[in-house]
């Protein structure tokens, strides 16, 4: 895949981020603020950083790519479509019968997607697991691990989290959305999780603390988790839920929300705007 | 009664006594040396579980995760997605008990080539009480799509399940308990989703599975001293289960009893009883656990409790034989 520049990825998660108002809107149902939050991360990845073949999903010696907090799985689809991966227009079929964009990913209808996840804290695991597989293997490829913060909440992350560190699993790099919101509100009033660094470091993970919505910051995390060796990294990412979409960000009542089509239409022409 | 079925408790006592867990030690140990893709994931009961040789012989392939059975069902599955063939052990209680939703999300609904091979199931766990003794797991496990549940009868059959289960593809659970026991599956071919006619008979079907399958086999020599024809079926696998050897025996006999060292709930019983309901509506009688939690005793003062032993099949047929329309 070409790397395209700063410039063109803002661009690109800008229309990542309609994509999801779109197929959200569609569906009728879906999780919405962390999409959104994610979307410049989705577009560093899938448009510079993965070593990736959209025409190829089982190429072995790609990056794999694991979305363990599945419920934001649609900007993943976006930014899989955008890049070639399946036809843009196949979005639409989000969460309808016979698609195999399913609500939560599902591996056997889209083997791209690496694992099926949704339920929290089981693909933190499950990528521990390849990463695993990779150093007996002897490969180079990177395990990517997109995890969210309410996800921390689950005592198999944390179980994961010793494993990667005791194997030293220095091609795991972690995501950790932290947009500070869960379904039923605030994390840090659902369940605190702070100090998180800290409990990473503690747990003897590198640790990377970044603007997840500013791509020079994503960029530069994820070049240099890359490079650090001897430890499995984590890049503490703080993003705005809902964002690129005023009347959305940092409201949590959005987490589990799919936009009507009044909505939808205001939230479309606020991010065309901002083109 | 044929000549071969004679003299069984000689037999029987002439015989090895030999753990499952050990015919698993054995199996793994093989299977390490003969692929190479063949990785075990465990929770801290690598010795209990037997796994501790394939740790030394294999470091690189051998995998400690601690007491997180969550976490090894998960590494288990990212292993097999990148082509392992990843055995996870631990105890049937923690083992499927503790990590069912893992088994049922990162295992079965990739299809991932996990296999669960799990010790101490069913009551014989004795002393160490109700919290230990798994009686659900064949349950719980049977209702995953894509799960294939196997309970073998013995240390041999251990072995042969193990080799089997490492050639096919997809999740397979194995369950067997702890104890040592007479090695009786020395003629017994195995193969996945095929019971084992283990006695003949015309009067009544015993099907049994795990420890069960040596009691049944007592107690069908004991009721043909007394001119009643038991066949015994050996159903290791619970799960695809083999319906046509089950109708063709119901078919012969009219009247089926099963046993296992588990819940009658969810069991080999239930599925013996979903295959002769819609099939060939035969009277049936399920023995095992009675919906209640074991407790702490000796493994042979809990089976005698509830009665799991040959006594107890003997009993439940005369009771059989009493209450039904149809006589022998």
């Amino acid at each position: 895949m070409k790397k395209h520049n700063i410039k063109q990825l803002k661009e690109i998660a800008n229309t990542l981020r309609q994509d999801v108002i779109k197929m959200l809107a569609e569906a009728g149902s879906g999780h919405l603020a962390g999409a959104l939050g994610m979307a410049d991360i989705f577009s560093a990845l899938y448009f510079n950083v993965l070593k990736h073949n959209p025409k190829k999903p089982k190429w072995p010696l790609r990056d794999r790519l694991c979305l363990s907090c599945g419920h934001i799985v649609p900007i993943r689809y976006a930014a899989m479509a955008r890049s070639g991966c399946f036809p843009v227009a196949k979005l639409m079929s989000l969460r309808k019968l016979g698609s195999p964009l399913q609500g939560h990913p599902s591996y056997l209808d889209m083997p791209a997607l690496e694992y099926s996840s949704g339920p929290l804290g089981q693909g933190v695991s499950v990528s521990v697991g390849m990463a695993l597989a990779a150093k007996i293997n002897k490969q180079k490829h990177f395990v990517y691990c997109i995890t969210s913060d309410g996800e921390h909440n689950e005592g198999q992350t944390w179980e994961a989290i010793m494993t990667a560190a005791k194997y030293k699993l220095d091609n795991l790099i972690f995501i950790l959305d932290r947009n500070n919101i869960q379904i039923d509100g605030e994390t840090e009033k659902i369940m605190p999780l702070e100090p998180l660094k800290a409990k990473y470091q503690a747990f003897n993970w590198s640790v990377l603390e970044i603007d997840g919505n500013d791509m020079k910051q994503v960029l530069t995390a994820l070049n240099k988790a890359k490079k650090i060796k001897g430890k499995p990294k984590v890049i503490l990412a703080h993003t705005v839920p809902g964002k690129g979409v005023s009347f959305m960000e940092n409201k949590w009542e959005w987490h589990g929300k799919a936009p009507n089509k009044d909505e939808a239409d205001k939230a479309l022409l606020e991010l065309q705007k901002a083109l | 009664m044929t000549k071969k079925n004679k003299n069984l408790k000689l037999k029987i006592k002439n015989s090895e006594y030999k753990s499952c867990r050990d015919g698993f030690g054995e199996a793994i140990l093989e299977l390490g040396k003969k692929n190479k893709k063949a990785v075990v994931v465990s929770a801290d009961l690598a010795e209990s579980t037997r796994c501790l040789e394939f740790s030394k012989k294999y470091p690189n392939r051998f995998f400690e995760v601690g007491v997180a059975e969550q976490n090894m069902a998960g590494v288990a599955a990212g292993l097999a997605l990148e082509g392992f063939i990843p055995f996870i052990c631990s105890f049937a209680v923690f083992s499927p008990g503790r990590n069912w939703e893992q088994i049922r999300v990162s295992v079965c609904y990739n299809n991932a080539n996990v296999k669960l091979v799990s010790s101490h199931a069913g009551l014989n766990v004795g002393e160490d009480g109700a919290t230990h003794q798994a009686l659900e797991d064949i349950a719980i496990m049977r209702v995953l799509p894509n799960m294939i549940v196997i309970a073998p009868c013995d240390y041999l059959e251990t072995k042969k399940a193990v080799m089997s289960a490492a050639k096919i593809k997809g999740p397979v659970y194995i369950r067997y308990g702890r104890e040592k026991a007479p090695v009786i599956s020395t003629k017994s071919k195995f193969q996945i989703g095929k019971a084992n006619i283990m006695r003949q008979g015309k009067d009544i079907t015993i099907i049994a599975c795990g420890s069960m399958v040596y009691e049944a086999l007592l107690a069908a020599e004991e009721l043909a001293k007394q001119k009643i024809q038991a066949e015994v079926i050996n159903c290791h696998t619970i799960k695809p289960i083999d319906k046509a050897i089950i109708i063709k025996s119901a078919k012969k006999t009219k009247r089926v009893i099963t046993i296992e060292e588990h819940q009658v709930n969810g069991g080999l019983g239930s599925a013996v009883a979903e295959v002769l309901s819609q099939n060939y509506p035969a009277p049936m009688k399920i023995m095992g656990m009675p919906d209640k939690f074991g407790e702490s005793g000796t493994a042979k003062q809990l089976l005698d409790k509830y009665n799991l032993n040959s006594e107890g099949i003997i009993y439940a047929i005369k009771k059989f034989k009493t209450t039904l329309h149809s006589a022998f």
